[in-house]
Protein backbone atom coordinates (compact mmCIF):
# COMPACT_ATOMS: atom_id res chain seq x y z
CA UNK A 1 0.00 0.00 0.00
CA UNK A 2 2.80 2.36 0.92
CA UNK A 3 4.37 1.81 -2.48
CA UNK A 4 1.11 2.52 -4.34
CA UNK A 5 0.88 5.82 -2.45
CA UNK A 6 4.44 6.71 -3.46
CA UNK A 7 3.63 5.95 -7.11
CA UNK A 8 0.37 7.92 -7.25
CA UNK A 9 1.88 10.85 -5.40
CA UNK A 10 4.97 11.02 -7.64
CA UNK A 11 3.21 10.53 -10.97
CA UNK A 12 0.11 12.67 -10.54
CA UNK A 13 0.13 14.90 -7.47
CA UNK A 14 3.74 16.00 -7.31
CA UNK A 15 4.45 15.51 -11.00
CA UNK A 16 8.14 16.11 -11.53
CA UNK A 17 7.79 18.65 -14.33
CA UNK A 18 4.43 20.22 -13.69
CA UNK A 19 4.61 20.60 -9.91
CA UNK A 20 8.29 20.31 -8.95
CA UNK A 21 9.79 22.14 -11.94
CA UNK A 22 12.50 19.56 -12.59
CA UNK A 23 13.58 18.58 -16.10
CA UNK A 24 11.91 21.52 -17.81
CA UNK A 25 14.67 21.89 -20.47
CA UNK A 26 14.17 18.47 -22.13
CA UNK A 27 10.44 18.87 -21.49
CA UNK A 28 10.43 21.90 -23.79
CA UNK A 29 13.20 20.63 -26.07
CA UNK A 30 12.05 17.20 -27.21
CA UNK A 31 8.29 17.61 -27.06
CA UNK A 32 7.64 18.48 -30.70
CA UNK A 33 6.91 14.91 -31.81
CA UNK A 34 5.25 12.03 -29.94
CA UNK A 35 7.84 9.53 -31.23
CA UNK A 36 10.86 11.43 -29.91
CA UNK A 37 8.98 12.05 -26.67
CA UNK A 38 8.49 8.29 -26.28
CA UNK A 39 12.20 7.63 -26.88
CA UNK A 40 13.26 10.29 -24.41
CA UNK A 41 10.83 8.99 -21.76
CA UNK A 42 12.23 5.48 -22.15
CA UNK A 43 15.79 6.69 -21.75
CA UNK A 44 14.88 8.79 -18.70
CA UNK A 45 13.10 5.91 -16.94
CA UNK A 46 16.15 3.72 -17.54
CA UNK A 47 18.71 6.24 -16.29
CA UNK A 48 16.74 7.56 -13.30
CA UNK A 49 16.09 4.08 -11.89
CA UNK A 50 19.75 3.13 -12.25
CA UNK A 51 21.00 6.47 -10.93
CA UNK A 52 18.78 6.47 -7.83
CA UNK A 53 19.96 2.97 -6.89
CA UNK A 54 23.65 3.70 -7.42
CA UNK A 55 23.63 7.11 -5.71
CA UNK A 56 21.67 5.67 -2.79
CA UNK A 57 24.25 2.93 -2.28
CA UNK A 58 27.10 5.43 -2.54
CA UNK A 59 25.46 7.77 -0.04
CA UNK A 60 24.86 5.04 2.57
CA UNK A 61 28.03 2.99 2.16
CA UNK A 62 30.62 5.60 1.21
CA UNK A 63 29.64 9.18 2.05
CA UNK A 64 27.83 8.48 5.34
CA UNK A 65 30.42 5.92 6.47
CA UNK A 66 33.28 8.35 5.91
CA UNK A 67 31.31 11.35 7.21
CA UNK A 68 31.85 13.41 4.05
CA UNK A 69 28.24 14.30 3.28
CA UNK A 70 29.31 17.67 1.89
CA UNK A 71 30.81 15.89 -1.13
CA UNK A 72 27.29 14.83 -2.16
CA UNK A 73 26.82 17.24 -5.08
CA UNK A 74 30.21 16.54 -6.66
CA UNK A 75 29.99 12.77 -6.24
CA UNK A 76 26.43 12.46 -7.50
CA UNK A 77 26.93 14.49 -10.66
CA UNK A 78 30.08 12.55 -11.54
CA UNK A 79 28.36 9.22 -10.87
CA UNK A 80 25.44 10.22 -13.07
CA UNK A 81 27.69 11.40 -15.89
CA UNK A 82 29.73 8.18 -15.73
CA UNK A 83 26.58 6.07 -15.52
CA UNK A 84 25.06 7.66 -18.60
CA UNK A 85 28.25 7.07 -20.53
CA UNK A 86 28.36 3.45 -19.37
CA UNK A 87 24.73 2.79 -20.25
CA UNK A 88 25.45 4.14 -23.72
CA UNK A 89 28.44 1.83 -24.23
CA UNK A 90 26.67 -1.25 -22.82
CA UNK A 91 23.52 -0.66 -24.86
CA UNK A 92 25.58 -0.30 -28.01
CA UNK A 93 27.18 -3.71 -27.39
CA UNK A 94 24.15 -5.64 -26.13
CA UNK A 95 21.10 -4.36 -27.92
CA UNK A 96 21.45 -2.53 -31.20
CA UNK A 97 17.71 -1.77 -31.64
CA UNK A 98 17.38 -0.37 -28.11
CA UNK A 99 20.49 1.72 -28.70
CA UNK A 100 19.01 3.06 -31.93
CA UNK A 101 15.83 4.01 -30.07
CA UNK A 102 17.38 5.59 -26.95
CA UNK A 103 20.95 6.33 -28.05
CA UNK A 104 20.67 9.92 -29.18
CA UNK A 105 18.82 10.93 -26.02
CA UNK A 106 21.34 9.51 -23.58
CA UNK A 107 23.97 12.30 -23.69
CA UNK A 108 21.20 14.85 -23.15
CA UNK A 109 20.18 13.18 -19.91
CA UNK A 110 23.29 14.17 -17.94
CA UNK A 111 22.05 17.75 -17.96
CA UNK A 112 18.49 16.74 -17.09
CA UNK A 113 18.14 18.14 -13.61
CA UNK A 114 15.43 15.60 -12.81
CA UNK A 115 18.08 12.85 -12.52
CA UNK A 116 20.25 14.67 -9.98
CA UNK A 117 17.13 16.12 -8.35
CA UNK A 118 15.59 12.71 -7.70
CA UNK A 119 18.88 11.32 -6.40
CA UNK A 120 19.07 14.14 -3.83
CA UNK A 121 15.35 13.97 -2.98
CA UNK A 122 15.55 10.25 -2.20
CA UNK A 123 18.29 10.96 0.36
CA UNK A 124 16.40 13.99 1.76
CA UNK A 125 13.16 12.01 2.19
CA UNK A 126 15.07 9.21 3.95
CA UNK A 127 13.63 6.42 1.83
CA UNK A 128 15.14 2.94 1.97
CA UNK A 129 16.58 1.36 -1.18
CA UNK A 130 13.32 -0.21 -2.42
CA UNK A 131 11.21 2.87 -1.66
CA UNK A 132 13.82 5.04 -3.32
CA UNK A 133 13.84 2.92 -6.45
CA UNK A 134 10.04 2.89 -6.66
CA UNK A 135 10.03 6.66 -6.12
CA UNK A 136 12.63 7.15 -8.85
CA UNK A 137 10.74 4.97 -11.30
CA UNK A 138 7.45 6.77 -10.66
CA UNK A 139 9.10 10.19 -10.99
CA UNK A 140 10.45 9.05 -14.36
CA UNK A 141 7.01 7.76 -15.38
CA UNK A 142 5.50 11.11 -14.41
CA UNK A 143 8.09 12.88 -16.54
CA UNK A 144 7.25 10.59 -19.48
CA UNK A 145 3.52 11.15 -19.03
CA UNK A 146 3.85 14.94 -19.02
CA UNK A 147 6.27 14.87 -21.97
CA UNK A 148 4.02 12.67 -24.11
CA UNK A 149 0.89 14.71 -23.34
CA UNK A 150 2.69 17.95 -24.28
CA UNK A 151 4.09 16.35 -27.46
CA UNK A 152 0.60 15.21 -28.48
CA UNK A 153 -0.81 18.70 -27.99
CA UNK A 154 2.09 20.35 -29.81
CA UNK A 155 1.71 18.03 -32.81
CA UNK A 156 -1.87 19.24 -33.19
CA UNK A 157 -0.92 22.88 -32.72
CA UNK A 158 1.52 22.72 -35.66
CA UNK A 159 -1.47 23.30 -37.91
CA UNK A 160 -2.77 26.33 -36.04
CA UNK A 161 -1.83 29.91 -36.85
CA UNK A 162 -0.44 31.66 -33.78
CA UNK A 163 1.04 35.13 -33.40
CA UNK A 164 4.71 35.06 -34.42
CA UNK A 165 6.09 35.97 -31.01
CA UNK A 166 4.20 33.12 -29.37
CA UNK A 167 5.59 30.41 -31.63
CA UNK A 168 7.77 27.67 -30.14
CA UNK A 169 8.86 28.02 -26.52
CA UNK A 170 6.31 30.62 -25.29
CA UNK A 171 3.36 28.58 -26.59
CA UNK A 172 4.76 25.38 -25.04
CA UNK A 173 5.15 27.17 -21.71
CA UNK A 174 1.57 28.42 -21.76
CA UNK A 175 0.30 24.90 -22.58
CA UNK A 176 2.49 23.51 -19.80
CA UNK A 177 0.86 26.01 -17.44
CA UNK A 178 -2.61 24.79 -18.39
CA UNK A 179 -1.44 21.17 -17.95
CA UNK A 180 -0.05 22.05 -14.52
CA UNK A 181 -3.44 23.53 -13.63
CA UNK A 182 -5.12 20.30 -14.74
CA UNK A 183 -2.70 18.20 -12.68
CA UNK A 184 -3.46 20.34 -9.61
CA UNK A 185 -6.86 18.66 -9.72
CA UNK A 186 -5.22 15.49 -8.40
CA UNK A 187 -4.26 17.24 -5.14
CA UNK A 188 -5.92 15.59 -2.19
CA UNK A 189 -6.21 12.06 -3.62
CA UNK A 190 -3.47 10.94 -1.26
CA UNK A 191 -3.09 12.52 2.13
CA UNK B 1 35.47 48.69 -24.62
CA UNK B 2 35.53 44.98 -25.28
CA UNK B 3 35.07 44.21 -21.58
CA UNK B 4 32.03 46.47 -21.46
CA UNK B 5 30.54 44.40 -24.27
CA UNK B 6 31.34 41.14 -22.47
CA UNK B 7 29.60 42.55 -19.42
CA UNK B 8 26.47 44.02 -20.98
CA UNK B 9 25.54 41.29 -23.47
CA UNK B 10 24.12 39.14 -20.67
CA UNK B 11 21.42 41.70 -19.88
CA UNK B 12 19.57 42.04 -23.16
CA UNK B 13 21.15 40.69 -26.32
CA UNK B 14 22.04 37.29 -24.88
CA UNK B 15 19.96 37.22 -21.72
CA UNK B 16 20.24 33.58 -20.62
CA UNK B 17 16.59 33.14 -19.69
CA UNK B 18 14.57 35.49 -21.83
CA UNK B 19 16.52 35.17 -25.09
CA UNK B 20 18.54 31.94 -24.96
CA UNK B 21 15.93 30.10 -22.80
CA UNK B 22 18.53 28.27 -20.70
CA UNK B 23 18.17 27.30 -17.08
CA UNK B 24 14.39 27.26 -17.05
CA UNK B 25 14.06 24.90 -14.07
CA UNK B 26 15.41 27.23 -11.36
CA UNK B 27 13.67 30.14 -13.09
CA UNK B 28 10.27 28.56 -12.69
CA UNK B 29 10.91 27.06 -9.28
CA UNK B 30 12.45 29.92 -7.34
CA UNK B 31 10.47 32.95 -8.53
CA UNK B 32 7.43 32.54 -6.31
CA UNK B 33 8.52 35.83 -4.74
CA UNK B 34 10.91 38.58 -5.82
CA UNK B 35 13.25 37.91 -2.89
CA UNK B 36 13.60 34.17 -3.61
CA UNK B 37 14.31 34.90 -7.27
CA UNK B 38 16.98 37.42 -6.34
CA UNK B 39 18.61 35.01 -3.87
CA UNK B 40 18.81 32.26 -6.48
CA UNK B 41 20.17 34.74 -9.02
CA UNK B 42 22.97 35.89 -6.73
CA UNK B 43 23.94 32.30 -5.83
CA UNK B 44 24.12 31.40 -9.52
CA UNK B 45 26.11 34.57 -10.30
CA UNK B 46 28.72 33.60 -7.73
CA UNK B 47 29.07 30.11 -9.22
CA UNK B 48 29.23 31.53 -12.75
CA UNK B 49 32.00 34.01 -11.94
CA UNK B 50 33.99 31.45 -9.95
CA UNK B 51 33.77 28.66 -12.50
CA UNK B 52 34.37 31.01 -15.44
CA UNK B 53 37.56 32.43 -13.87
CA UNK B 54 38.98 29.06 -12.79
CA UNK B 55 38.19 27.43 -16.11
CA UNK B 56 39.78 30.32 -18.02
CA UNK B 57 42.88 29.95 -15.82
CA UNK B 58 43.12 26.19 -16.35
CA UNK B 59 41.91 25.97 -19.94
CA UNK B 60 45.44 25.38 -21.27
CA UNK B 61 46.09 22.58 -18.75
CA UNK B 62 42.88 20.59 -19.24
CA UNK B 63 43.13 18.03 -22.06
CA UNK B 64 40.41 18.51 -24.64
CA UNK B 65 38.97 15.00 -24.24
CA UNK B 66 38.19 15.24 -20.54
CA UNK B 67 37.21 18.91 -20.50
CA UNK B 68 33.49 18.38 -19.81
CA UNK B 69 34.01 16.21 -16.67
CA UNK B 70 36.72 18.63 -15.52
CA UNK B 71 34.38 21.60 -15.98
CA UNK B 72 31.66 19.77 -14.06
CA UNK B 73 33.98 19.09 -11.12
CA UNK B 74 35.03 22.77 -10.99
CA UNK B 75 31.40 23.93 -11.15
CA UNK B 76 30.33 21.38 -8.52
CA UNK B 77 33.05 22.63 -6.16
CA UNK B 78 31.73 26.20 -6.35
CA UNK B 79 28.17 24.96 -5.90
CA UNK B 80 29.25 23.11 -2.75
CA UNK B 81 30.82 26.33 -1.41
CA UNK B 82 27.61 28.29 -2.08
CA UNK B 83 25.56 25.48 -0.53
CA UNK B 84 27.55 25.47 2.71
CA UNK B 85 27.79 29.28 2.96
CA UNK B 86 24.05 29.76 2.44
CA UNK B 87 23.23 27.03 4.94
CA UNK B 88 25.32 28.85 7.53
CA UNK B 89 24.37 32.50 6.96
CA UNK B 90 20.90 32.58 5.34
CA UNK B 91 19.21 29.42 6.60
CA UNK B 92 15.68 30.71 5.85
CA UNK B 93 16.44 31.36 2.18
CA UNK B 94 18.35 28.06 2.02
CA UNK B 95 15.24 26.24 3.23
CA UNK B 96 12.98 27.87 0.61
CA UNK B 97 15.33 27.31 -2.31
CA UNK B 98 16.01 23.79 -1.02
CA UNK B 99 17.03 21.30 -3.67
CA UNK B 100 17.61 24.00 -6.28
CA UNK B 101 20.90 25.10 -4.68
CA UNK B 102 22.71 21.80 -5.43
CA UNK B 103 20.93 21.76 -8.79
CA UNK B 104 22.90 24.85 -9.92
CA UNK B 105 25.39 22.18 -11.04
CA UNK B 106 23.13 21.09 -13.87
CA UNK B 107 22.04 24.62 -14.78
CA UNK B 108 22.77 24.75 -18.51
CA UNK B 109 23.88 28.40 -18.26
CA UNK B 110 26.94 27.62 -16.14
CA UNK B 111 28.27 24.74 -18.23
CA UNK B 112 27.22 26.57 -21.39
CA UNK B 113 29.36 29.64 -20.55
CA UNK B 114 32.29 27.42 -19.52
CA UNK B 115 32.21 25.57 -22.82
CA UNK B 116 31.28 28.47 -25.12
CA UNK B 117 33.24 31.32 -23.54
CA UNK B 118 35.58 30.69 -20.60
CA UNK B 119 37.53 27.84 -22.22
CA UNK B 120 38.45 30.10 -25.16
CA UNK B 121 38.94 33.54 -23.61
CA UNK B 122 41.19 35.38 -21.17
CA UNK B 123 40.60 35.39 -17.42
CA UNK B 124 39.46 39.02 -17.34
CA UNK B 125 37.01 38.59 -20.23
CA UNK B 126 35.65 35.45 -18.59
CA UNK B 127 35.17 37.31 -15.31
CA UNK B 128 33.10 40.01 -16.99
CA UNK B 129 31.21 37.45 -19.03
CA UNK B 130 30.31 35.54 -15.87
CA UNK B 131 29.35 38.73 -14.03
CA UNK B 132 27.19 40.00 -16.90
CA UNK B 133 25.49 36.67 -17.55
CA UNK B 134 24.91 36.14 -13.83
CA UNK B 135 23.42 39.60 -13.32
CA UNK B 136 21.30 39.18 -16.48
CA UNK B 137 20.02 35.94 -15.00
CA UNK B 138 19.41 37.64 -11.65
CA UNK B 139 17.57 40.50 -13.37
CA UNK B 140 15.28 38.12 -15.26
CA UNK B 141 14.58 36.17 -12.05
CA UNK B 142 13.89 39.42 -10.19
CA UNK B 143 11.45 40.60 -12.87
CA UNK B 144 9.65 37.26 -12.93
CA UNK B 145 9.54 37.06 -9.16
CA UNK B 146 8.15 40.61 -8.92
CA UNK B 147 5.41 39.91 -11.48
CA UNK B 148 4.39 36.67 -9.79
CA UNK B 149 4.47 38.16 -6.30
CA UNK B 150 2.48 41.22 -7.43
CA UNK B 151 -0.21 39.15 -9.14
CA UNK B 152 -0.27 36.39 -6.58
CA UNK B 153 0.06 38.32 -3.36
CA UNK B 154 -0.28 42.00 -4.24
CA UNK B 155 3.23 42.78 -3.02
CA UNK B 156 6.83 43.15 -4.24
CA UNK B 157 9.70 42.22 -1.89
CA UNK B 158 7.10 41.84 0.84
CA UNK B 159 5.76 45.43 0.54
CA UNK B 160 2.05 45.28 -0.02
CA UNK B 161 0.73 47.43 -2.88
CA UNK B 162 -2.70 45.97 -3.40
CA UNK B 163 -5.01 45.04 -0.56
CA UNK B 164 -6.66 41.64 -0.60
CA UNK B 165 -5.55 38.13 -1.40
CA UNK B 166 -4.33 38.28 -4.98
CA UNK B 167 -4.55 35.54 -7.60
CA UNK B 168 -3.05 32.55 -5.82
CA UNK B 169 -2.47 30.54 -9.00
CA UNK B 170 0.40 32.85 -10.01
CA UNK B 171 2.44 31.75 -6.99
CA UNK B 172 1.78 28.10 -7.84
CA UNK B 173 3.22 26.08 -10.74
CA UNK B 174 0.79 27.09 -13.55
CA UNK B 175 1.49 30.79 -12.98
CA UNK B 176 5.24 30.17 -13.27
CA UNK B 177 4.83 28.63 -16.73
CA UNK B 178 2.47 31.37 -17.90
CA UNK B 179 4.52 34.34 -16.72
CA UNK B 180 7.71 32.97 -18.33
CA UNK B 181 5.83 32.08 -21.54
CA UNK B 182 4.34 35.55 -21.96
CA UNK B 183 7.60 37.27 -20.98
CA UNK B 184 9.50 35.41 -23.71
CA UNK B 185 6.69 36.16 -26.18
CA UNK B 186 6.97 39.85 -25.28
CA UNK B 187 10.75 39.82 -25.82
CA UNK B 188 10.25 38.07 -29.18
CA UNK B 189 7.78 40.77 -30.19
CA UNK B 190 10.14 43.58 -29.13
CA UNK B 191 13.08 41.99 -30.93
CA UNK B 192 11.27 41.98 -34.25
CA UNK B 193 10.52 45.70 -34.31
Amino acid sequence: MEYILIVISAVFINNVVLAQYLGVCPFLGVSNKVNTALGMSGAVVFVIVLATMVTYLIQTYVLDKLGIGFMQTITFILVIAALVQMVEIVLKKISQPLYQALGIFLPLITTNCAVLGVAILVIKKEYNLLEGTVYGASIALGFGLALIILAGIREQLELVEVPKGMKGVPLSLVIAGILALAFMGFTGIVK
Amino acid sequence: MNQVKNFTKGFFKENPILVLVLGTCPTLATTSSALNGLGMGIATTFVLIGSNVVIALLSKLIPDKVRIPAFIVIIASFVTIVDLVMQAYVPALYETLGIFIPLIVVNCIVLGRAEAFASKNSVLSSFFDGLGMGLGFTMALGIMGSIRELLGNGSIFGYKFIAGDGILVFILAPGAFWVLGYLIALINRLKRT
